[in-house]
């Protein structure tokens, strides 16, 4: 094979790989010439926040749907453990290091009590998640007794900038990013995540132990809720147990524009950075655009649509 | 001469950095049996994705009755009486065996279904093909083979003029095959054309009329069905294969794997065997007998009732696959693309997996380590490949095979356990596995080796254990071991029961 060739082929497939990337591309330049105010420092660092807990719940979502399962339970999570945090620091008077790694922790185990329910109770993850939705969600209101909790000051510089310029959701939600690209690129729990995604038979008689690292995935999934959970509740400077209502279908929404496979085995950590940020620039621009917020759902839908419909085609032409 | 119903001329297929066809010709007569002969990748599959609609040629002609035509999609073959019979079934096992029979195209009354002349043909079909099977059955209730039954008596619901059957023997067993040629003569009987895939050379006198081999895309030649075996095979590699099982024999040595009276309930019972260093035993028996269950509970797939495994003396703790494989075990699975390999991945992952347990410090995979000696073992295996990245989903079967032993080979297993390791896969890749085969006992490996193929199982055991209905019927010495002496055990025990 000539090196021609060869240059072309490992081109047209960083294309055909990152074809979410395109449309984010594309949707920047269309903006950007649409609305005067889309290309300011100021409405970009928005983006950067709004983007940031879908983005961080989809970080979470990914590993999960590596696995070939899903995760219904993110959203709850999040507001759950938004909840526990602010709870914790104002009745309890607990300090905010502690307060925030027990929402972590409170985070993690219901990730845990999900692989659970899916690897012991042979759950399939749709109910299992489901079932989480509805305790976890629960569970907040009862702690909160369905008002919101305001946060102690301490706890909502979460949601503040550094420098007061540099917000920090934007910049959690990076490192949640850079962690999510070491998790499944470097360690053994991010390839065991694909290797039981591709073919978890083949996995289990290559001595992976399946139902070990199905817990860890749900756990980091639960763990990353958790931070979603904290940075926004640090945005609202308050934590509601209605917060996050329906994000789960973002974070989903997210993973698959990026282009992962809900039938587990593909997905990386760029492909649902890039999907978060298409679902954020969209609604920061047709918010911009005074598109009424009936017609963004419409216009949400048709672009998830799209995405996958655009990724389909291409494999299809790949094969 | 009868008319030709099908013909083939200069067929070319060219894919993204191969050519997959290079000049086919082909023809077909009513009643007659034409088999497809080549190694795998030799483009039988893609010649026969062609005659039904699924790929479209870059070249050459296909004609159907004398007249040129051209089959775009998979309707327009049925419309030219052209049905195939792939190796995935196109069937669906939650489906009654009248619905599968009937599926897409129901008989209706007032815009219902009309089950009972549904049933009523679904039997006429059955007939035809001689299958005893309820109509009324779900279809996941039948065995393999007549599940096969189900899916050529559908192609005949379709008026299928030209029958394409690819390797429909590779999951049949012996007496199966038999039932299977049965019907396929009485097809040829009733004018139907049968183009037929396989990889059992001994098959083609029985049943063949004529042979296409194909080699690197290419028509190679055109020979009587009753072509000595040698000549077929020099044809089909381009080369000839002095010695088909090229065993040697090594000194052997302590036993590595002792299994004391297996048994789960129903399913095998009381098995015990050994297996020595620098030992090949053939694990032989009927589709069915339980010898793969058996070696899956050795290897802590599956759970067992009772009984115990031993490797290197040391007992194993029951149903832990991370406890076998760190004893020392290896399992190269039956159903290689289902259990063996992750198809989606790269081939340097599949390599990998076994060892990436050992190769993480600290939670980090060493993943320049990992491909360093994937290459190697590639290398040594001798895949053919375009590059470690290949997804393994597009190697061939023997390709593929030798990238799930690989692993294990990666893995530095002690006792590999081997399940039907050539099946599906051509001439040459089978040679290059035993020679493979040979390398390890000579290494003081040992290998336990399930295989259909009798004259394997006789080729390159030092021993054949025999199972039948669950039980070890017997034990040969590779001078004891022949067809008859084999088969008598594996079916005695049948009839003694039955």
């Amino acid at each position: 094979m000539t090196t021609g060739t060869l240059r072309l082929r490992k081109g047209s497939s960083i294309l055909s790989e990152n074809g979410s990337l395109i449309g984010l591309v594309v949707l920047l330049v269309a903006l950007t010439l649409l609305s005067g105010d889309f290309l300011t420092v100021t409405n970009l660092l928005n983006v950067g926040v709004q983007a940031a807990v879908t983005a961080i719940l989809a970080f979470g979502q990914t590993f999960v749907i590596i696995t070939s399962g899903i995760d219904l339970s993110v959203g709850a999570v999040a507001a759950l453990s938004a909840v526990v945090l602010a709870w914790t620091a104002t009745s309890h008077g607990m300090a905010w290091p502690l307060a925030t790694g027990f929402a972590l922790i409170v985070g993690i185990a219901c990730g845990l009590v999900n692989g659970a329910l899916i690897t012991y109770g042979k759950l399939p993850p749709f109910i299992a998640t489901l079932a989480m939705q509805g305790i976890a969600r629960g569970l907040g209101l009862v702690i909160s007794q369905g008002s919101p909790i305001a946060l102690p000051d301490s706890v909502s510089h979460v949601g503040d900038t550094i420098g007061g310029y540099l917000p920090v959701p934007a910049i959690v939600m990076l490192l949640m990013g850079v962690i999510t690209a070491v998790v499944l690129n470097r360690t053994y729990a991010g390839r065991a995540m694909y290797a039981i995604g591709g073919n978890e038979e083949a996995a289990r008689l290559s001595g992976i132990k399946v139902t070990r690292q199905k817990l860890i995935t749900y756990a980091l999934a639960g763990g990353f809720a958790a931070v979603a959970g904290i940075v926004l509740a640090g945005r609202l400077a308050s934590a509601q147990p209605q917060a996050a209502l329906g994000y789960e279908l973002d974070a989903i929404a997210a993973v698959v524009i990026g282009g992962a496979s809900l039938s587990g085995g593909k997905g990386k950590a760029l492909g649902t950075f890039v999907g978060a940020l298409i679902l954020a620039v969209l609604r920061n621009g047709l918010n911009l655009l005074s598109v009424s917020a009936f017609w963004q759902q419409v216009v949400i839908g048709i672009v998830i649509a799209l995405a996958v419909l655009l990724d389909t085609l291409r494999r299809r032409q790949a094969s | 001469m009868t008319e030709e119903i099908l013909r083939v001329r200069g067929l070319r297929k060219r894919f993204p950095g191969v050519v997959a066809l290079d000049g086919v010709d082909f023809d077909l007569r009513p009643g007659e049996v034409h088999v497809l002969l080549g190694e795998n990748g030799a483009g039988k599959s893609t010649l026969i994705k062609m005659l039904s609609g699924a790929y479209h040629p870059d070249e050459g002609t296909i004609f159907m009755d004398g007249r040129e035509t051209a089959i775009r999609t998979a309707e327009d073959a049925q419309r030219h009486g052209i049905a195939t019979i792939y190796q995935e079934f196109n069937l669906v096992p939650q489906l009654t065996v009248a619905e599968n029979l009937m599926l897409g195209r129901p008989p209706r009354r007032f815009g219902f279904v009309d089950k009972k002349a549904m049933y009523r043909h679904a039997q006429e079909l059955l007939d035809r093909v001689g299958v005893d099977a309820d109509p009324r059955a779900p279809l996941a209730s039948l065995g393999i083979a007549r599940m096969q039954m189900v899916e050529i008596a559908k192609a005949l619901g379709l008026d299928a003029r030209v029958l394409i059957m690819d390797e429909p023997t590779a999951v049949l067993t012996t007496s199966e095959v038999q039932r299977l040629f049965t019907i396929v003569r009485q097809l040829k009987e009733q004018g139907v054309a049968i183009v037929f895939i396989t990889h059992h050379l001994e098959e083609i006198a029985q049943i063949g009329d004529r042979v296409t081999v194909l080699r690197d895309g290419a028509s190679v030649a055109e020979v009587p069905a009753d072509t000595p075996e040698e000549e077929l095979v020099r044809l089909m590699v381009g080369r000839s294969i002095d010695q088909q099982y090229p065993r040697e024999r090594s000194t052997q040595g302590a036993p590595l794997l002792e299994v004391r009276g297996l048994t789960r309930k129903g399913v095998f019972e009381d098995v015990s065997f050994e297996v020595r260093a620098g030992e090949v035993v053939g694990l032989a028996g009927l589709v069915g007998a339980g010898r793969t269950e058996v070696v899956r509970a050795i290897f802590g797939a599956d759970p067992y009732d009772s009984g115990e495994v031993l490797v290197d003396g040391l007992p194993l703790p029951r149903g832990k696959v991370t406890a076998a494989l760190e004893a020392g075990l290896g399992l190269v699975p039956e159903d290689r693309k289902g259990q063996g390999l992750v198809l989606g991945a790269n081939i340097r992952e599949n390599l990998g997996l076994v060892t990436m347990r050992r190769a993480t410090h600290g939670g980090f995979v060493d993943r320049a380590g990992q491909a360093k000696a994937a290459a190697e073992v590639a290398e040594q295996l001798g895949v053919r490949m375009s590059g470690l990245g290949q997804e393994v989903r597009t190697l061939s079967g023997g390709n593929q095979q030798k990238i799930v032993i690989g692993k294990w080979l990666l893995a530095e297993a002690n006792v590999l356990i081997l399940d039907e390791p050539t099946r599906g896969i051509d001439v040459g890749a089978k040679v290059e596995i035993y020679q493979l085969i040979n390398s390890l006992t000579a290494a003081g490996r040992a290998v336990l080796m399930i295989s259909s193929d009798l004259p394997e199982v006789l080729g390159m055991s030092d021993r054949v254990l025999v199972m039948a209905r669950g039980r070890l019927a017997g034990e040969l010495s590779a001078a004891e071991a022949t067809q008859d002496s084999v088969m008598a055990l594996a079916v005695g025990e049948l009839e003694e029961t039955a």
